[in-house]
């Protein structure tokens, strides 16, 4: 392109435009990205609330444009709020769970292992990612059986069997295990981030080893536990395969209900009034996730 | 056949609203006859589907070289499927949905004229039928129907007041199953499955539609609570269902979503007594260490699922669409499906085809039963809010699907 061509002085004088108004700048090259965003995500978040106040006909199945509340007011009836909270109860169970066993984990793959270690256990750790999310479960099914391969054991030790398949017992098992690699990263990243200084600087100050866990590591591992328990619990509030696939009867969570409703019984509207319900869960938990301080090292 | 004065009224007063109304077996409403078989007018006295005026083709002309059907899967195996091709030169585009409400949702709108065909289940045909999405089937057209068993060749889950709205394809009765070890004597009775010796032990589907098992066990084991089908309930009448489906949770080891669940319970012991499929008695029986176990019809009678072929209301291949429905209802695709699928074939003739296939399979999916048998099956239909009395106070699928949500708890 020679200098001087129509195209070329432009793009020219675009640029010089730009130049001069940096915010109108910022705004063309992030309107795009923006643009999606809002299509993509919330405008479809607000179809699907739009879509819980319609309703169907009985008759034909059709959905009706009328406006009620209808769909809100039946989550109060029986079976939702058992469900609702056996949900929570779960996704807490699992979300704790995670924590308790990611901690010590990440800790020694940070602090304590070699760096070839490291590297295995990190491989270890998301190497369940790379097999497909039902294989991992079905595994599971096969562990918990009565003559499966955890009987075996506990019988190879001389303990009795444990008949665990098919309850709420095998889903926090199977939830903990499946979401566990996504609460160790965010761990492992934040403890990584720790100086060695600061330890060093405690144990200068007389705090021993579980004074200096307690009110030096631990406080700055705070952030990556709030991040790996946003998706322990909110991976946890949207599933439906597990349940229905570990889960017994009376283990009903808020994602089989959502299935079921639009699966079954083809009632749109009521599974988007439903799936309202973690969307409300999860801006609660986010909230109190910000008031101890979860974002502010993000 | 539930007729009442009542009905009359309705569909007088469905006409008056401005609804189509045809169908000769609709009493007073002749105004444009209908091809349709003279067989037990099933659903009669029900409200007209919009689609019901739309007079279905009288000839198939040359196909127009493709096919697009929606299908469970299983329902489009190249073995029946390409010899299919090469006769009618139809291509076939298959895509297989998981669910009823996928199908139907699939469907809306006459599925967009994206799809011709569609394989809907009993629990979703009355859906389609009444949303519009499909239309009328001439049945003159398809050679086979008339050796399709009787009761499958206008069953009410695809035949309105005389018109049908697809042919029938393949279906399974729901069978008791039970582990011989654990019943020397062979259990008669629905019963067992409500029974608190077996607690724990218990396997039963994962379906809303599974309240009709119970509400058939009530209306032989409890006849003052009046059910007559039990796909047609009301309120009173789910609600004893209901409470008797609750008594029954703490005794299920399992609501399975998938016969492997069930099949895997039976083989390490989990569950002794269940509701079932041919498919898993057949499974566990075949299965590499044979579980002893067997599939009986009980004294109250069964449900059964029954699929059906309907034709999309905006088919652009609806000779081909045509053309499919005159094959697959053939004896020898018809059994290869069958003992594939592990189901029972509807064409009478596709017995002896099936023995030849694979020795025994005939009886074994009970493709030669009595008379009785068949009869005894109550196909599964969507639950709607139209009793077919004339009264709307019925308890429809979203019903249904809350109450199978509140069993489950």
């Amino acid at each position: 392109m020679t200098e001087g061509s129509p195209r070329g002085g432009a793009l020219r004088s675009l640029s010089r435009f730009s130049w001069r108004r940096p915010g109108l700048k910022t705004f063309g090259q992030i309107s795009a990205p923006v643009a999606a965003f809002l299509f993509v995500y919330v405008a479809a978040l607000v179809a699907l609330l739009i879509q819980g106040f319609w309703t169907t006909d009985s008759f034909t199945g059709k959905v009706i444009h009328s406006w009620n509340l209808d769909n809100f007011r039946a989550i109060a009836n029986d079976p939702y709020p058992t469900i609702i909270l056996r949900t929570v109860l779960i996704a807490s169970a699992v979300t704790i769970t995670c924590m308790l066993l990611a901690f010590p984990y990440a800790y020694f793959m940070v602090r304590i292992a070699g760096r070839r270690l490291r590297l295995v256990l990190l491989v270890a750790t998301v190497l369940p990612l790379w097999v497909s999310y039902l294989v991992r479960v079905y595994s599971w099914r096969l562990i918990l059986n009565p003559d499966g391969a955890l009987n075996y054991f506990l019988n190879r030790l001389g303990l009795p069997d444990l008949n665990i398949a098919y309850t709420n017992w095998a889903m926090w098992l199977v939830f903990t295990y499946i979401w566990f690699p996504f609460m160790v990263l965010p761990v492992y990243a934040s403890l990584e981030r720790v100086p060695y200084s600061l330890i060093e600087a405690s144990a200068d100050l007389g705090g021993r080893g579980f004074t200096t866990l307690r009110r030096v590591i631990l406080p700055l591992a705070v952030p990556g536990l709030a991040a790996g328990s946003i998706f322990t619990f909110s991976l946890t509030l949207g599933d439906y395969i597990a349940p229905s696939l570990v889960g017994g009867p009376g283990s009903s969570l808020i994602g089989t209900v959502v299935f079921e409703s639009l699966g079954l019984a083809n009632n749109a509207p009521f599974a988007a009034a439903f799936a309202m319900v973690p969307l409300g869960i999860m801006a609660v938990y986010l909230m109190l996730m910000k008031r101890l301080g979860a974002f502010e090292s993000l | 056949m539930r007729f009442h004065r009542s009905s009359l009224i309705a569909v007088a007063a469905v006409c008056l609203i401005g609804a189509a109304c045809g169908g000769s077996s609709s009493p007073g409403t002749s105004t444009d006859a209908q091809p349709s078989s003279s067989s037990t007018g099933s659903g009669n006295g029900l409200p007209q589907p919009p689609t019901a005026t739309i007079a279905p083709a009288t000839s198939i002309g040359a196909g127009e070289g493709q096919l697009n059907m929606i299908v469970w899967e299983g329902y489009a195996q190249p073995e029946w499927v390409k010899p299919f091709e090469t006769q009618t030169g139809c291509k076939v585009n298959a895509k297989y949905d998981g669910t009823s409400g996928d199908m139907v949702n699939d469907m809306k709108d006459g599925g967009g004229g994206q799809y011709d065909l569609v394989s809907a289940s009993g629990d979703a045909s009355l859906r389609l039928i009444y949303d519009g999405d499909v239309v009328p089937v001439n049945v003159s057209l398809i050679p086979d129907y008339a050796n399709l068993m009787p009761q499958l060749q206008s069953p009410p889950h695809n035949t309105i007041n005389g018109i049908h709205y697809g042919i029938s394809v393949q279906w399974g009765p729901n069978v008791l199953l039970y582990d011989k070890t654990t019943f020397p004597t062979a259990p008669t009775s629905w019963s067992v499955l409500y029974d608190q010796a077996y607690s724990g032990k218990v396997t039963v589907p994962d379906n809303p539609i599974q309240i009709a098992d119970a509400a058939l066990y009530l209306s032989k084991t409890k006849p003052a609570l009046g059910i007559k089908d039990p796909y047609e309930l009301t309120k009173a009448q789910l609600a004893a269902t209901v409470a008797l489906l609750k008594q029954q949770r703490p005794l299920v080891k399992k609501y399975w979503g998938l016969a492997s669940d069930q099949i895997d319970l039976f083989a390490n012991g989990g569950s002794t007594i269940g509701a079932s499929w041919p498919y898993q008695v057949n499974a566990l029986k075949g299965a590499k260490k044979p579980v002893p176990v067997i599939g009986v019809i009980p004294k109250e009678g069964v449900t059964g699922w029954a699929d059906t072929w309907m034709l999309s209301s905006k088919a652009k291949h609806p000779n081909c669409a045509y053309k499919w429905m005159q094959y697959i209802t053939k004896p020898v695709p018809q059994a290869q499906q069958a003992i594939y699928f592990g189901e029972t074939p509807v064409n009478k003739k596709a017995c002896a085809v099936m023995n030849t296939l694979s020795k025994g399979s005939c009886a074994q999916y009970s493709a030669n039963a009595p008379e009785s048998f068949y009869n005894s099956i109550k196909f599964w239909k969507t639950p709607i809010a139209d009793c077919g009395n004339g009264q709307k106070n019925c308890t429809d699928l979203k019903a249904w699907t809350t109450a199978w949500q509140q069993v489950k708890g």
